[in-house]
């Protein structure tokens, strides 16, 4: 069967032509060792993170993906920085939160919409009515009784990075993290507190698997 | 990123650039034995080192297996490997359809995707690319969950796996109104208006695929095209067709091709003009036509086809005399780029040449501008010269002189005397009505504005010519009429 690196329609023919699909490289199953030339393994060089690779271009991509855009204040990592942007904004800016009083300040995450949302709860069922997004979107969990970063060791950081394929599900109990005093972070002064109440959870809503 | 089979044989120092250019002339192939019609199937075969066989069916229970040693394996290389067996099974319709009636399995995929395991979130992302592949549209629907993470994720900085979601969106657009319909609220017009800012080539390239899928979509003139046009996209395709030393030829095609679809909808062409449409694509006709003189390039025709066509549709709406110095400035030019390319047609794709006389057709209808400049630049010969090769292109190249002739008796008195008559009187010969009724037309006018050639015409039997055709209905008046005319001078 084939799939293959294509060209585009047939396009100098009159008639209307059927659509081919494309990929981007030939996807014929060779394995990434054969193709590639072997380096020496290295590891990531980002602090706290013991990722190993023996190929350059499966760093470039777990450099960008997991450290290109990460909040350096609670480790999370994103997928742009437009995203990177907001999750700063309203997680670990204090002002956010005091203007967030008085006036609509959770901005919609689609590029190109403006909207702006008195609560992160309005602003996910605007996204999810409005951009038909999933009401589960892996990046727009709202703030957890967790609260801010704790000051984070070593072993810990690995443990927040393996959080992974079971992430769809988004619960805020850190059932899977490793019990722990939660601390606030020194850089915040006490006086603000984060977090929208500590008993405020997520409501998980299991979504019915329509795909079968 | 890899690219199959070639990647085993190249030295050791090869970057990612040599495999681009190797797939690059790969697809100029391609594009070659397509157009000779080789390739009639929707896929092109693949260049598969291990043989068709190296996509075997997979059963339900092995998917299964693979599916839970991906997400919840416990060596990292065994969930990458198992995600690897999927993505190869995935090549296979068959399994793909296995795949998404399996209860979880589309959900589990989506949860790969968005992991923090970067390899893994490849991974997956290269399983549903195969998905995209599928020609069943509830393959495609399946795929309706990752759809909003294959957006977001357009605005990251991996060129290569924005690159991956590109062409899976572009191939998801094609099978699936559905799809379709999710995409457009889900925002992929101002996430692909980002992305066309990117400068990789790859990316652009990949993103024109999207677009055009886009853009020839059935409901696209009334649900697409207007948002698009009200996005930056249109100014950041003009600003990639611009003529240059930053000009790429395949991302120029792409969004060349973007522009027809889009006037040719006529959804708001004036909006295009107000961005420059008309300037970028006429310097892009002169530079074709510089290209196709010093370079044998087989390709050039893909871009050549939608610039025509473009100036041609835009020309339609607007009149020429009107469009101000700039174009007055190039109308000889323009008329000796558009020749140098009917020439380059005649020799290399003759199919293109009703695309060119068209456009010559628009160029002249209402400018005597044009029409002079066809005139003094000597173009009436070469233009003659394309009459006996169809009756598309005869007809179409009468209009063109009708077109002169109409303009009046100082065009005509450059009509005739010369060649033109005994080519018009061979048209007569022919059978076509409607290469007749034109050729009649012409007469009309080089007999209103230059009678001294009604004597040329009696002397050479034209009025024999005539009479072979005074029987058939539609010319029987004009027939009549030619004759009376032709007598009483």
């Amino acid at each position: 069967m084939g799939m293959c690196s294509g060209t585009s329609t047939c396009k100098t023919c009159l008639l209307r032509c059927p659509r081919l699909r494309r990929s981007p490289w030939n996807v014929c199953g060779l394995s990434r060792d054969a193709s590639f030339p072997r380096v020496p393994e290295f590891t990531c060089q980002v602090a706290g993170c013991c990722q190993v690779f023996a190929a350059l271009e499966d760093y470039q991509h777990h450099y960008h993906m997991l450290h290109a855009n990460t909040c350096s204040l609670c480790s999370r990592a994103f997928p742009s920085g437009h995203l990177l942007d907001i999750h700063i904004l309203e997680w670990h800016d204090s002002l956010f939160q005091i203007l967030a009083q008085r006036q609509d300040m959770y901005q919609c995450l689609v590029e190109g919409c403006l909207e702006k949302f008195k609560t992160s709860q309005d602003r996910k069922d605007h996204m999810v009515r409005f951009h038909l997004y999933p009401a589960d979107f892996r990046f727009d969990k709202p703030k957890t009784s967790r609260g801010p970063a704790m000051p984070v060791a070593a072993d810990l950081l690995a443990r927040a990075l393996q959080d992974d394929g079971a992430a769809m599900e988004v619960c805020s109990e850190p059932t899977a993290l490793p019990p722990c005093t939660r601390t606030y972070n020194h850089r915040i002064p006490s006086t603000v507190c984060f977090g929208q109440g500590a008993t405020r959870g997520f409501k998980s809503s299991k979504k019915k698997n329509k795909h079968h | 990123m890899w690219s199959g089979r070639q990647a085993r044989f190249r030295p050791l120092a090869c970057g990612v650039e040599e495999l681009r250019r190797r797939r690059r002339e790969r697809e100029a192939a391609l594009r070659k034995a397509r157009r000779e019609q080789h390739l009639v199937s929707k896929r092109l075969l693949r260049e598969d080192a291990e043989g068709p066989c190296a996509a075997e069916l997979l059963r339900e229970v092995e998917v299964q297996q693979f599916l839970r040693l991906a997400q919840s394996g416990t060596d990292e290389k065994e969930r990458e490997k198992a995600l690897v067996s999927l993505r190869r099974g995935l090549q296979h319709p068959e399994t793909q359809q296995t795949f998404i009636r399996l209860e979880g399995s589309v959900r589990t995929l989506v949860g790969l995707l968005t992991s923090n395991r970067a390899l893994l979130q490849l991974e997956a992302a290269r399983c549903l690319h195969e998905l995209s592949h599928s020609e069943q549209s509830a393959v495609a629907e399946a795929c309706l969950p990752a759809t909003s993470y294959l957006l977001t994720y357009l605005s990251g900085h991996s060129s290569d796996f924005i690159e991956l979601c590109l062409y899976t969106l572009g191939n998801l657009i094609v099978e699936s109104e559905a799809v379709r319909k999710q995409l457009l609220p889900q925002g992929i017009v101002p996430a692909l208006a980002a992305c066309i800012q990117s400068p990789y080539v790859a990316v652009l390239e990949a993103l024109g695929y999207v677009l055009s899928q886009l853009l020839q979509a059935k409901e696209a003139p009334e649900k697409i095209i207007p948002s698009i046009l009200d996005s930056t996209l249109p100014q950041h395709m003009l600003r990639l067709m611009q003529p240059g030393p930053k000009l790429n030829l395949g991302v120029a095609v792409e969004f060349a091709w973007c522009l027809h679809y889009i006037t040719c909808s006529q959804v708001n062409n004036a909006v295009l003009i107000t961005h420059g449409a008309l300037a970028t694509l006429v310097l892009l006709l002169l530079d074709l036509a510089g290209t196709v003189q010093r370079v044998d390039d087989a390709g050039l025709e893909l871009l050549a086809c939608p610039v025509l066509r473009c100036l041609s549709n835009l020309l339609a709406e607007v009149p020429v005399e009107s469009e101000g110095e700039e174009m007055q400035l190039r109308d000889e030019r323009v008329m000796a780029a558009l020749f140098i390319l009917l020439q380059f047609f005649l020799q290399k794709q003759p199919s293109l040449l009703p695309e060119g006389l068209w456009l010559l057709n628009n160029l002249t209808a209402n400018s005597p501008t044009f029409c002079t400049s066809l005139l003094s630049l000597d173009l009436l010969e070469p233009l003659l010269q394309l009459l006996p090769l169809s009756n598309v292109v005869c007809i179409l190249v009468l209009t063109v002189l009708c077109n002169v002739a109409e303009k009046g008796p100082a065009y005509c008195q450059r009509l005739w005397p010369g060649p033109l008559l005994s080519c018009v009187l061979n048209t007569l010969t022919l059978s076509d009505t409607e290469v007749v009724g034109q050729s009649l037309e012409l007469l009309q006018l080089l007999f209103l504005y230059q009678p001294e050639a009604i004597q040329d015409f009696l002397q050479q039997s034209g009025l024999q010519a005539l009479e072979q055709h005074q029987e058939e209905a539609q010319l029987r008046d004009r027939i009549r009429a030619l004759q009376q005319t032709a007598i009483h001078a």
